[in-house]
């Protein structure tokens, strides 16, 4: 036998598709909802940014190193974390909270549970959710946009409270513009939906988990509005609060949402019926990070009880 | 044509089809011909000459009496040098008779076009012509034409699709020789009691649809099914499906469905074979590739080692990193290119490393384009996960029997898994452990 040459099961060619491609598109795709954050909130906001985003890939970087294990870095999934961190803090937060949260994110619930794909909640989300209960008063202490940051900001209500405890309410037009008070990234409903574009036509996920997610939301207040059935106003609490944010950006996440297209659709509706109740019926203006944190929990099941029928298999029924 | 039913998923390749303006060329005779006696799905052949037998162009070399083979001619005259084991195909160890050829090429007397005139006669000859499926599975076609008692095909599937980057061998049948490919749809649909025949062929391919639509046009049995350009649309089941909305369920054959499925270059060899009865001995191969200084189509004598081949089409440039025999996503890849070309090759190409490299994994990201993309609605990651764990009992839940190893899941992995390939060795798995695996199930 002359030349040898490498032997190996086929297919012999591939795609050129990278994780790394696919996290770039996210990042791109929240690039209007940051520099909404940084028109809104002044550079503070890039200051929180870059610090969120720096201090999630160190934390990745230093942990896969402790664990003796490749570096991940490269595929810019700590970068996403740390600016989809960035992006549901309010401006005002301690930067040390902020790195907290990037540690809670990366280190606690990613890498310990196995890095990239096996965490089994949303780094970014859970973090979020950590912090909201260690440091309260830093977490929901809003002000209004334009104002700055410094000592003499004068905290405002966000949209949501202002609904609930009966103060002014922002008018449709700034809440789709994002010219109200809230989280970095949650605030301007026009340039969520233009990152929503770019992932759709990049195909990094499909419409059903948002729209789903977003549509049951709104039906359900609307129908059990706040002063009867039929009384709720839908477009209001669809432009308002993180559900734009969180239905685009947050439930989409590959690793803790199903895989099945079924499995999707049962999870959007879950993530929009668990809204729905928190924003209405509990204590907690806001309701989406708890809601899809929830259903995190519930995808390994999901995933198991959506598997398809194969084109083979038997359907049933 | 109005479709009822939702086409099963597929994935976008590029074409890469650069020899589909390359007439079919002739490769001379090598100087050492090596014929597998295993060139198809089924029993291996028995030799039946010996060492320094003379033998000539035709002549049976290797047949058995079991139901599922088909025998094997001598390509060439000449002598056989020897008849040992050896690497072969699929990477098995088989038996080869090798030949030496002269320079006559002498033909068998007595080689003419069989007698049929009847469906026994006509499946006798089909086994005496040595055909098997030539579009790569190499299932012999008298035991697909013959379908079991109680099972009768009503529809003729040709299959011209040719949904694999960079072979054209195909499609230079279509434009080479239509009224052959027709007349014998005809013989076919004639002998074997088969009602109509469609033809399933991709829309990339205008010119030869146009030669076909025009050959078929007096006879209204047969049709022509433009398909989308899409991989794995030439897969036997998603071309069913596509063309029929028929589905071949898991572990059943095409006839269980009602349909026939031969491959185009295989239909138009019987009918040559019905016409002169010359029996299977040359191939026409698509040669292309980064390092192939002159791809082409060529026709090969069968047993011709791929470096004489090469040779033929100006050698090679550089050094390859995998030569195959078929296309990328599902085509075998040479320990060497002392290996012949066998019936069923329609295919050789060279891949460099940056084609055909082997990439390093990453984590699964679920991202689900492996799903998304898989013709048989399977996870693939679900069953991938199963075989890196070794969590053999959660197999059955992921019907991996189902997949027909495409390929699509790991093309389109972001994270370079190899998603078909553990996916075969779950159902290797399956195979070996049938029972238990049920047990744990229940």
């Amino acid at each position: 036998m002359s030349i040898q040459y490498t032997v190996a099961s086929s297919p012999h060619i591939r795609e050129g598709a990278t994780t790394r491609r696919i996290m770039g598109d996210v990042l791109i795709a929240l690039l209007p909802a940051t520099a909404a954050s940084v028109w809104f909130f002044g550079l503070r906001a890039l200051l929180l940014v870059v610090v969120c985003v720096l201090t999630a890939v160190g934390w990745e970087w230093a942990s896969r190193r402790l664990m003796k294990r490749p570096d991940t870095i490269g595929d810019l999934s700590a970068a996403v974390t740390g600016l989809l961190l960035a992006l549901n803090l309010p401006v005002t937060i301690p930067l040390w909270i902020a790195v907290v949260g990037t540690f809670t994110a990366i280190v606690a619930i990613k890498q310990l549970f196995g890095g990239i794909g096996q965490n089994f909640m949303n780094p970014a989300l859970g973090a979020r959710a950590i912090l909201v209960v260690a440091y309260g008063q830093a977490m929901t202490t809003w002000v209004a946009p334009g104002a700055g940051a410094g000592v003499d900001a004068i905290s405002i209500a966000t949209p949501l409270m202002a609904l609930r405890e009966g103060g002014d309410l922002p008018s449709y037009l700034d809440l789709f513009i994002g010219h109200v008070g809230g989280s970095l990234g949650e605030t301007s409903a026009l340039a969520i939906l233009l990152g929503f574009v770019w992932l759709l036509a990049r195909r990094v996920i499909s419409w059903e988990i948002p729209v789903l997610f977003c549509g049951t939301t709104v039906l359900l207040v609307w129908f059990l509005g706040t002063d009867g059935l039929f009384t709720g106003d839908p477009l209001f609490h669809l432009l308002s609060g993180g559900l734009l944010l969180g239905a685009v950006f947050m439930a989409t996440d590959y690793s803790t949402s199903p895989v099945s297209r079924r499995g999707k659709w049962i999870f959007a509706v879950g993530c929009g019926l668990l809204t729905a109740v928190f924003r209405l019926f509990t204590s907690m203006p806001e309701g989406v990070s708890f809601a899809i944190i929830l259903m995190n929990s519930l995808t390994p099941l999901l995933d198991r009880m959506t598997i398809p029928v194969s084109f083979g298999g038997e359907r049933n029924g | 044509m109005i479709r009822r039913f939702k086409p099963v998923p597929g994935i976008h390749l590029a074409d890469r089809k650069g020899t589909e303006g390359c007439r079919t060329e002739t490769v001379p005779i090598p100087g050492q011909i090596l014929i597998p006696m295993v060139q198809h799905i089924g029993a291996a052949c028995v030799p039946t000459v010996k060492k320094g037998d003379a033998v000539l162009a035709g002549q049976v070399i290797g047949d058995s009496d079991a139901y599922v083979c088909a025998p094997i001619h001598a390509s060439v005259s000449g002598v056989v040098t020897a008849v040992e084991s050896m690497l072969c195909f699929g990477n098995r160890q088989v038996q080869t008779v090798i030949i030496r050829p002269d320079a006559d090429q002498r033909l068998l007397p007595g080689l003419s076009p069989p007698v049929v005139d009847s469906r026994e006669s006509f499946l006798k000859a089909v086994r005496a012509s040595g055909l098997t499926g030539l579009g790569g599975a190499g299932f012999p076609a008298h035991v697909k034409l013959n379908p079991p008692k109680g099972v009768q095909p009503d529809l003729l599937v040709i299959n011209a699709a040719e949904c694999e980057p960079f072979i054209t061998s195909d499609y230079r049948e279509c434009m080479e020789h239509p009224a052959r490919i027709v007349a014998g749809i005809q013989s076919v649909l004639k002998w074997t009691g088969v009602d109509k025949a469609i033809i399933g062929i991709e829309d990339n391919k205008p010119e030869a649809i146009a030669l076909l639509r025009e050959h078929a046009r007096d006879d209204d049995r047969i049709t022509l099914g433009v398909l989308k350009s899409q991989y794995p649309q030439g897969a036997e089941r998603v071309l069913i499906h596509t063309l029929t909305g028929r589905r071949v369920k898991t572990g059943k054959l095409p006839a269980d469905a009602g349909c026939l499925v031969m491959n185009v270059t295989s239909v138009s060899f019987l009918q040559s074979y019905l016409d002169t009865g010359m029996p299977l001995m040359k191939k026409r191969v698509t040669v292309d590739g980064p390092f192939v200084k002159k791809p082409g189509n060529m026709e090969v004598f069968i047993g011709t080692p791929l470096s004489d081949v090469f040779a033929a089409c100006g050698g090679l440039t550089g050094q390859p990193e995998k030569i195959l025999m078929g296309g990328p996503m599902m085509g075998v890849s040479m320990h060497s290119a002392d290996v012949p070309v066998i019936k069923n090759t329609n295919a050789l190409l060279v891949l460099d490393r940056q084609l055909g490299g082997m990439p390093a994994e990453s984590a699964c990201i679920r991202c689900g384009r492996c799903a998304r993309g898989c013709p048989m609605g399977l996870q693939p990651l679900d069953i991938n996960r199963a075989v890196v764990n070794r969590a053999w009992e959660e197999l059955p839940s992921y019907q991996a029997m189902d997949c027909i190893e495409c390929g699509s899941c790991s093309y389109v992995c972001p994270a370079n898994r190899y998603l078909v390939q553990s996916i075969r060795l779950a159902k290797d798995h399956i195979r070996r452990h049938p029972v238990k695996a049920e047990v744990k199930k229940a």
